[in-house]
């Protein structure tokens, strides 16, 4: 046994309001630049669609993920061998265009205020950042927000398709739900696997997967190997950049933007302990509906003393073991089963987890005969607007009793909660059957509903004060905005991301040096606004 | 003393520039050091023109390799006659060439007509491959149409032993002196792009990742001082 730490997430489908927020404030952090415009680390869909980059799901397709070869873990795109030997490497059949996702625009802004006088007023038409042109839009990163285009793309949706009864997109039937996509941080990663120069790893300290920009060559394997389709290619600096999970916030102890900034507070972060030895057995189990089970038990339970002796052994702080016994994922991914990783079958064992959403039935639940008829519960599960082998085929890769039995917990909980809190009776042995205590259920309800940002945030800070100067490294960690071609910048050291604080930082302080501060805040704040 | 510049000293200062350049660049811009593929803005064209270049230029390269470093003695003495070696040189090299010229031509064509990949061209790009297509196009018409009008010339007597005689530094301009325009051009052109290769796109043929076929699927890297290093 070897005891690994990782940083994991959870979202609560349940309380996703689709606001966005996460994804603004993500890109506003990390991908507001040339070259990365049409990045979203994280974005949101309206589900069923088909996505961004359109069909990301459908790995026919794209060839994501791994599968198994006669028994053996293979990624999906080809052997290593074949990657070079069958001159892939010259040209990747895999890889999704820069229109799967969209050609980023801006507007001709310029064109309402300098506009002659004319009959009509002026219209800003979009405009490819790319090439300057006029363009029409036809995709975007949230092109089906709210079912827009649904009856179109909502049938192509993978998910849809696997469905084997007729989901009809009329009005009345129609059903969505919000899923915030970011990258899963997997402890099988296929894009680490799908990298030839060896640049993308993962964090041994925390799990979370990073590209050494510095040594990254572009070979564009890691875009393809990514299921999730969440490895992105700048087309300014021809590299490949991903979700960061906010490392340097998530070192100092503090939650990732996206989890920070979210309105619905449906996001948590904390720590599993895992047994890396067990991963590839675990990735490698036959049957795909059994993966999520084989990923489950890949978590120790961090309150075993057996565990925790393991673990200062493998070099796991005492902090972070408490964090483990406190963390907010453990309690809902494996003491509750509420939360399920997305797309087991990919064989990736994610690591940013979901607790599906509870949907409208509910003619007898939500109504006066789940009060008199308690038991109703089980079979309304079933008839919930979102069928529940669409959000199987999400999470469990299509085992829907597992899905099943997390959304009864849930609804139990509610019809207990309702029960506690309107002074009614309640029969606790109902609880038993969905395999809760009362005490369990409360503390669910506390987790899910009322959780204070340190319950639902249990990140313990890194250790990198025993190995680097951390004071003089500030500023030194991020996607550096100086990034131009060869020759253009040779005065700033080119790139620092994945280099947090190696010793070639030592001394470098605040970004831009040799600005004043009053220079500084000329530059960037104007006629009261921020410029970035 | 032209022969000396073209033959000797200019050469050498490519050779010089290819040297030390790749140093320099590796130790300064490794975060320029890419690939650049353009396969995320165009797929389609790049697919045939990206395959049959690399497909191509892979024996030419081996071509050329055998044909400026090994002399005639050796292939003699392993039991190739010159007519032997000649022809499949000219047969093999020519398919190859033809490949590669084949290859070029839809690259430098898709680059200048797509409008996308054409904007996101630096420079650099544009000028390696206007000389790239060069290269190949005039050695194409070198082996295949040069060495047919002149019979009696032999690359191997000549530009063979005058390169041969750069790498060992005792540079023999004379050579070089008698050597029709073509394979002059060519090799000129050649040099050229050794001394423009470190600071270029060209740079990732040296990343050709065989260490990969290798190395274990998932890479951990663990402190973060050793985070930034390979």
């Amino acid at each position: 046994m070897k005891i690994k730490a990782q940083v994991a997430m959870v979202m609560n489908l349940d309380k996703c309001i689709g606001c966005h927020t996460c994804s603004v404030t993500c890109k506003t952090a990390w991908t507001n630049r040339e070259g990365a415009e049409y990045m979203w680390f994280n974005n949101v869909e309206t589900k069923p669609g088909i996505g961004y980059p359109k069909r990301w799901e459908d790995q026919e397709l794209y060839k994501g993920g791994w599968h198994l070869r006669n028994g053996k873990l293979e990624l999906k795109s080809g052997s290593k061998l074949s990657k070079i030997a069958l001159g892939k490497i010259f040209y990747n059949p895999d890889m999704p265009e820069i229109k799967e996702f969209y050609e980023p625009w801006t507007y001709d802004y310029e064109k309402l205020t300098m506009a002659p006088e004319s009959e009509h007023t002026p219209v800003a038409r979009a405009k490819s950042v790319i090439s300057g042109d006029y363009m029409d839009l036809e995709w975007g990163p949230n092109w089906e927000d709210q079912l827009a285009g649904a009856h179109i793309t909502g049938p192509k949706d993978p998910n849809i398709e696997k469905i084997e009864e007729e989901v009809k997109f009329n009005f009345e039937q129609a059903f969505m739900m919000y899923l915030p996509r970011l990258c899963e941080h997997c402890l099988n990663p296929s894009c680490v696997a799908s990298c030839p120069a060896g640049a993308i790893y993962k964090r041994d300290e925390d799990g979370i997967v990073l590209v050494d920009q510095e040594a990254c060559r572009g070979w564009r394997y890691c875009m393809t190997g990514c299921p999730y389709k969440k490895v992105y290619f700048n087309w300014k600096t021809n590299k490949a950049e991903k979700c960061t999970f906010c490392f340097p916030r998530v070192e100092a102890g503090l939650p990732t933007v996206c989890s920070e900034t979210c309105t619905g507070r449906i996001r948590y972060l904390g720590v599993l302990l895992y047994d890396a030895d067990r991963v590839l057995e675990a990735a490698s189990t036959p049957d795909p509906q059994d993966l999520y089970q084989a990923q489950c038990d890949l978590f120790l339970d961090p309150h075993d003393p057996e565990v925790i002796e393991q673990a200062l052994k493998d070099g796991i702080s005492e902090d972070w073991i408490n964090a483990a016994k406190n963390s907010p994922v453990y309690k809902l991914a494996i003491e509750y089963k509420l939360a399920f990783p997305l797309h087991p079958e990919y064989r990736t064992l994610p690591m940013v987890w979901y607790v599906p959403p509870l949907s409208p039935i509910m003619n007898y639940f939500e109504g006066k005969d789940s009060i008199k008829n308690p038991d109703m519960i089980f079979p309304a599960i079933e008839e919930m607007r979102i069928p529940i082998q669409y959000l199987a085929n999400m999470l469990t890769a299509g085992d829907t009793e597992t899905v099943k039995q997390g959304l009864q917990r849930m609804a139990m909980m509610r019809s207990y909660m309702r029960a506690v809190s309107s002074g009614k009776e309640f029969d606790e042995s109902r609880l038993d059957r969905v395999g809760l205590t009362a005490e369990q259920t409360k503390q669910m309800y506390r987790l899910l509903a009322i959780a204070k940002y340190e319950d639902r945030f249990v990140i313990p800070t890194s250790h990198k004060e025993g190995t680097m100067n951390v004071y003089r490294s500030q500023g030194s960690a991020g996607y550096n905005e100086q990034m131009g071609t060869y020759g253009e910048s040779t005065t700033q050291s080119q790139f620092s991301y994945s280099m947090v604080g190696g010793t070639d930082c030592d001394g470098c302080g605040p970004v831009s040096p040799g600005k004043s501060g009053k220079e500084i805040y000329e530059e960037n704040f104007y006629g009261g606004i921020w410029r970035d | 003393m032209s022969n000396q510049f073209l033959w000797v000293i200019f050469p050498y200062i490519c050779m010089a520039v290819f040297v030390v350049g790749h140093i320099f660049r590796y130790r300064h811009d490794k975060f320029g050091w890419t690939a650049k593929s353009s396969e995320f803005i165009e797929k389609k064209q790049l697919m045939i023109g990206s395959l049959l270049f690399h497909i191509g230029i892979i024996p030419v390269i081996l071509g050329h390799v055998a044909g400026l470093g090994i002399p005639k003695e050796w292939t003699r003495a392993v039991g190739v006659s010159d007519h032997l070696y000649h022809m499949g040189a000219i047969w093999g090299g020519g398919f190859f060439g033809v490949v590669t010229l084949a290859g070029m031509l839809i690259l430098t064509a898709r680059r200048i007509t797509h409008r996308n990949v054409r904007k996101l061209s630096s420079a650099s790009d544009i000028i390696v491959n206007c000389l790239l297509l060069f290269i190949v196009f005039i050695g194409c018409y070198a082996s295949l149409v040069t060495n047919n009008l002149n019979p009696g010339f032999d690359y191997r007597d000549s530009i063979s032993v005058w390169f041969r005689s750069l790498l060992i530094f005792r540079p023999e301009a004379g050579y070089m002196a008698s050597v029709p325009l073509t394979f002059k051009l060519h090799i000129l052109a050649g040099f050229l792009i050794f001394a423009m290769w470190p600071f270029t796109r060209l740079v990732h043929v040296w990343s050709v990742p065989l260490n990969y076929v290798g190395r274990s699927y998932i890479v951990y890297r663990r402190s973060p001082v050793k985070a930034g290093k390979r």
